[in-house]
């Protein structure tokens, strides 16, 4: 049995076919076409703190290949489970499912749930720690978008330091000789603890427009207001990092736009309209990408 | 060889920690809680020695190191010896090596991390760096530098 705590958790051939896979389902997951691939299995999400997006494209998948769906969506339908331990709660959910997404608060609540789970354990995101199909389905986005995986150049824009699905889908695409430009301003620069495992080329850069030209895909994050003491420096610098249509003339014309949504105000609406626009792609990704991992771990053996 | 007799004198039962890290000494004997043990206890500090130029020396009577103390120890002082005395000989050296897996000794730093906020939760960690002795939490990831961790 494998449980998917972090993307490390999969091997590079593990990751091709569950991209590959997720291809095939695309029709599945618009409902176009009919599976029961995962027919009479139930997949448990255990919502320790709401997240709907990660949530609903889990049961959409589940539900589209014949499978369903048992749990709670957030912590006040939780209050009873108040005073039992995490471990305690995960093994009476394993008991009821063939699978367990769990979504935390904590860091490290997926790695503790998987030590004693009868079941695979999905993390859907623990605390400020990983989220390994938040991963898989930026890579995912990133190859059918582009048509490759193999020595592209991506840039990273925004909150770098902070921003978890930056830190690992970097880690990722590391195994596939990206050229990274780490664009922020220096205060949320992406950690050392990120940059040290990379091999491959990254540069940091304080100004997009620098690096802009030279990019294949650009992956937007969101800069916080509660990151900056002063209200004042948060709207000079989340001014400085806005994309809209007129920056975006001098892309290449194939450069995509992934940002992990929701956003706020960070990629202007008339960007939308513009071929470079991935974002409601990638958001709808999620449930094919989810699809073939969950025919991974409890799907029945060819 | 009369100084060094004066220094430490024979021991009939118990502990000898040799080779301590200089300055180390006191911060053992606080982490083991040696001396709320009862047993008498002697430190040595700045001692010479061939080895190393100066190191630390602890002598504990009538109490034998356990396994978990010597964990601890081993992250403290990587290159300490133990050996356990009994009726005034050597009867056992113990190895002192941090060990690839280190539970329940050294709290994670990380205050949002699960084992800091689950009942029955040990901490648990992987020893990454045989050089700088550098541990990571195996549940959040925190890698923490041996001068800082803040053991249970
Ligand atoms: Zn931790």
């Amino acid at each position: 049995m494998k449980h998917i705590v972090s993307i490390e958790d999969l091997d590079n051939k593990s990751i091709m076919g569950i991209l590959k896979r997720a291809k095939e389902l695309l029709p599945v997951a618009k409902g176009n076409k009919k599976s029961k691939t995962l027919d009479g299995k139930i997949l448990a999400t255990c919502f320790f703190e709401p997240s709907t997006r990660t949530r609903l494209s889990f049961e959409s998948a589940m539900q589209r290949l014949g499978g369903s769906c048992i749990g709670f969506a957030d912590p006040s339908a939780t209050s009873h489970l108040k005073g039992e331990t995490l471990s305690d709660a995960i093994r009476m959910v394993a008991g009821y499912s063939d699978a367990v997404v769990l979504r935390h608060p904590r860091e490290g609540a997926a790695k503790l749930a998987s030590e004693v789970s009868e079941v695979p354990i999905i993390n859907g995101g623990d605390g400020a720690g990983q989220h390994p199909t938040q991963t898989l389905l930026d890579l995912f986005t990133i190859k059918d978008e582009i048509g490759k995986l193999e020595g592209l150049k991506v840039g990273m824009l925004g909150d770098l330091r902070y921003g978890r699905t930056v830190h690992s889908l970097s880690q990722a695409l590391n195994r596939f000789n990206t050229k990274f430009f780490f664009i922020s301003p220096k205060s949320l620069a992406m950690p050392e603890h990120v940059t040290d495992v990379l091999d491959s080329h990254w540069s940091t850069h304080e100004n997009l427009k620098e690096v802009l030209g030279d990019l294949d895909v650009l992956y937007v994050t969101r800069i916080q207001k509660e990151r900056f003491p002063d209200l004042e420096d948060y709207k000079k610098v989340a001014g400085a990092y806005k994309i809209n249509a007129e920056l975006l003339k001098n892309a290449k014309s194939k450069m995509k736009i992934l940002h992990p949504l929701p956003r706020v105000d960070e990629i202007s609406t008339d960007v939308d309209e513009t071929k470079h626009a991935a974002y409601f792609r990638q958001a709808f990704n999620g449930v094919p990408v989810r699809m073939a991992l969950l025919e991974k771990l409890i799907g029945a053996k060819k | 060889m009369s100084e060094n007799l004066l220094k430490v004198q024979p021991i009939r039962n118990g502990t000898v920690i040799d080779h301590i890290r200089a300055g180390r000494g006191r911060k053992i004997l606080d982490i083991l809680g040696l001396s709320k043990s009862g047993t008498t206890i002697s430190l040595l500090v700045n001692v010479q020695s061939k080895k190393q130029k100066r190191k630390d020396m602890i002598k504990v009577e009538d109490r034998e190191l356990d396994e978990n103390e010597i964990e601890k120890l081993a992250l403290l002082s990587p290159n300490a010896r133990v050996n356990i005395i009994r009726n005034y000989a050597v009867a056992e050296k113990k190895e002192v090596k941090i060990p690839s897996f280190i539970s329940s000794i050294v709290h994670c730093p990380n205050e949002n991390c699960i084992s800091n906020n689950e009942r029955g939760v040990s901490s648990n960690f992987k020893l990454i760096d045989e050089e700088t002795h550098q541990i990571q939490c195996t549940y959040c990831g925190r890698k923490i530098e041996e001068d800082k961790l803040n053991f249970l």
